[in-house]
């Protein structure tokens, strides 16, 4: 997988199939991106698990904190990494001890290990970084627009009037891969650079 | 759904505009209401906490004007943007997410009338210092930049003579100086120049000239090219320093390669407020679904008035840069080779007089000060705009006694033509 730049296709194919996401480095604390990603996606039907050793025995939004991945004791699809880059081979090695195997493993906005990414890859697991899930899933669905963010994406069907908890369809017309945009060819530069 | 691009005129129809989830409506509403109703109390702290996506205040957001942002956007090539009251609007926004006071900024000297006030005058009583650099010498630029410098703005197509900038040249240095590039594209319109391809960090616009392009609504809009890197050594802590109007969230670190217009939105907008009308923002947007046509209009019938103007024995000079024999028209071909846009000016053998007549003689171009509408306009900048300048001054400006300023408009060129002809013979 080319990582500067994802097809939406990947993308949409994730979310649409995921049930299940283990957050690892959820905060509990109400202004932390982890915590909105959390709340969001827990919103739209994804069964989420909250992941923070130093949490353990409280609840995030009615979910219990795990420590680790380990305990999780059930099998998760997707596992997304709220830590920094230097935190994530760490978790990569955790996740492929897991029995069975998440099938995907994401990074969030500012996250990349391209090594971590490469033995994810050999096991098989699809890996996406430097993104975040609940602006992926508002883009999708250009529920995000409401703020002026380009969503890529375009329709000429009528979507349902929204209600709370609603999913909502991720399948609009792809405006381009990203491959072309200036942002993803800036985002490369800074990779190739450090 | 295939990862395919749809070329622009599907786009300045489509993007940004879906039909209307509860009556259908396929024509974007107006949604014309200040506030929007919350679902709970979670649901309000969420959004006011910058949590959740959805609409507060019309001050903040407004569906409306969200269909416009993206649509631009979307134009521009940018990953998100956010509609003002006007162009002036757009670039006070701007540079308050940039500039604490003592800062500088370079900008070229050839500018819109407008912003070379806004900046010489209006910012330097905020402690924003512009210094100004000549955009046909890319090394003034190198010069100019000091340890304060935190921005370089340029005009795609410059005021007043449609001169064309060397956009990738100037976004060299500005690369190098590790500040972002702004572009106004307000005369060239995305259509012509998309300068986000040529290395611009942030484009504005006008939107109250070709955008919008009927002469009928002001408006302004921010486009962020999401390539700039703003956490860099706290220089600009409106995007990478942790904010106590949200709780200490640092916007770059949430929101991405869209966090410049999320700073627009919920630090410019909110707090110095020059909100779009969503009545505005329906006009601009119908007139965007035609930019395309009308845009290439605009430029033939300027390219063809421009060849009449070179042969007319009552003529000294015209600056078109889409005339081969101009300055510009290298740099016209590089960077609008679908045409030079549609304003430029002309200079007369008959000095400040005839200029006064053939304004006055004119029938169907109309003597004002405005650019890009559907109709042809006309002005003598040294009879109106820059009349309280002497002589020297105005022929530095661009603005001597003898010139002419044309905004070509989308009549039959024939028409146009006609015109001028029987004002230069009378």
């Amino acid at each position: 997988m080319n990582h500067d730049a994802y097809p939406d296709n990947y993308i949409r194919s994730i979310l649409n199939s995921v049930k299940s996401i283990a957050m690892v480095g959820a905060s509990p604390v109400n202004v932390r991106p982890s915590y909105f990603a959390f709340k969001y996606l827990a919103q739209r039907g994804y069964d989420m698990i909250p992941v923070n050793p130093g949490h353990v025995g409280k609840e995030l939004l009615g979910k219990p904190f795990v420590a680790s991945l380990r305990d999780i004791g059930r099998p998760v699809d997707m596992i997304d990494i709220f830590r920094n880059s230097s935190h994530i081979m760490h978790v990569v090695d955790e996740a492929l001890t897991l029995d069975p195997l998440p099938k995907v493993i994401w990074m969030q906005l500012g996250a990349r290990d391209d090594a971590a990414a490469e033995k994810a890859e050999a096991a098989g697991i699809k890996v996406v970084m430097n993104r975040c899930p609940k602006i992926e899933y508002g883009r999708l669905s250009s529920e995000i627009s409401w703020m002026g963010v380009n969503s890529r994406t375009l329709s000429s069907k009528r979507p349902p009037a929204p209600t709370q908890g609603m999913r909502l369809s991720l399948n609009r017309m792809s405006v381009g891969g990203g491959e072309t945009a200036a942002s993803d060819r800036a985002a490369k530069n800074k990779t190739e650079q450090s | 759904m295939s990862d395919r691009l749809p070329g622009f005129s599907t786009l300045a129809v489509h993007a940004g505009a879906q039909p209307d989830p509860t009556t259908g409506a396929r024509a974007t509403p107006i949604y014309q209401t200040t506030s929007f109703v919350f679902n709970d109390a979670d649901h309000a702290a969420s959004l006011f906490g910058l949590q959740a996506f959805g609409n507060i205040y019309t001050r903040i957001g407004n569906p409306t004007n969200a269909v416009l942002e993206e649509r631009v956007a979307a134009l521009e090539g940018g990953t998100a943007a956010l509609a003002v009251a006007s162009g002036h609007a757009a670039q006070v926004v701007v540079l308050q997410q940039l500039m604490q006071p003592g800062d500088e900024f370079i900008a070229a000297r050839k500018l819109y009338g407008g912003s070379i006030n806004q900046f010489a005058h209006a910012f330097k009583s905020f402690g924003w210092n512009v210094v100004w650099a000549d955009p046909d010498d890319v090394t003034s630029f190198e010069r100019a930049v000091t340890p304060r410098t935190k921005a370089i703005f340029i005009e795609s197509i410059a005021n007043p003579a449609g001169s064309i900038t060397d956009i990738e040249a100037i976004s060299t240095v500005a690369r190098k100086a590790g500040v972002p590039l702004i572009v106004d594209n307000t005369l060239a319109s995305p259509y012509l120049i998309r300068p986000i391809d040529h290395g611009a960090d942030i484009v504005v616009h006008s939107l109250t000239k070709f955008l919008g392009g009927h002469g009928n609504s002001l408006g302004g809009i921010i486009v962020d090219a999401g390539t700039f890197d703003w956490s860099t050594g706290g220089k600009y802590p409106m995007l990478s320093e942790p904010r106590p109007e949200y709780h200490g969230i640092r916007l770059q670190e949430t929101f991405g390669n869209f966090a410049f217009a999320i700073a627009c939105r919920v630090l410019g907008l909110r707090d110095l407020g020059p909100a779009l009308s969503p009545f505005n923002a329906f006009m601009i947007l119908t007139g965007i679904e035609t930019l395309p046509l009308r845009m290439q209009k605009h430029c033939d019938n300027a390219k063809a008035v421009a060849e009449f103007l070179v042969g007319h024995p009552a003529v000294s000079a015209v600056n078109y840069a889409g005339l081969a024999s101009d300055k510009y028209n290298q740099l016209a071909r590089k960077y609008a080779p679908k045409g030079a846009g549609a304003v430029f000016t002309f200079s007369l053998k008959g000095g400040y007089d005839a200029g006064v007549n053939l304004v006055s003689k004119l029938q169907l171009f109309s003597h004002l000060a405005n650019v890009g509408d559907t109709r042809s306009l006309v002005i003598h900048p040294a009879s109106t705009t820059h009349s309280q300048l002497d002589d020297a001054a105005k022929i530095k400006s661009g603005a001597g006694p003898d010139v002419v300023r044309l905004s070509v408009g989308i009549e039959d060129k024939e028409d146009l033509i006609a015109d001028l002809e029987q004002a230069l013979a009378a």
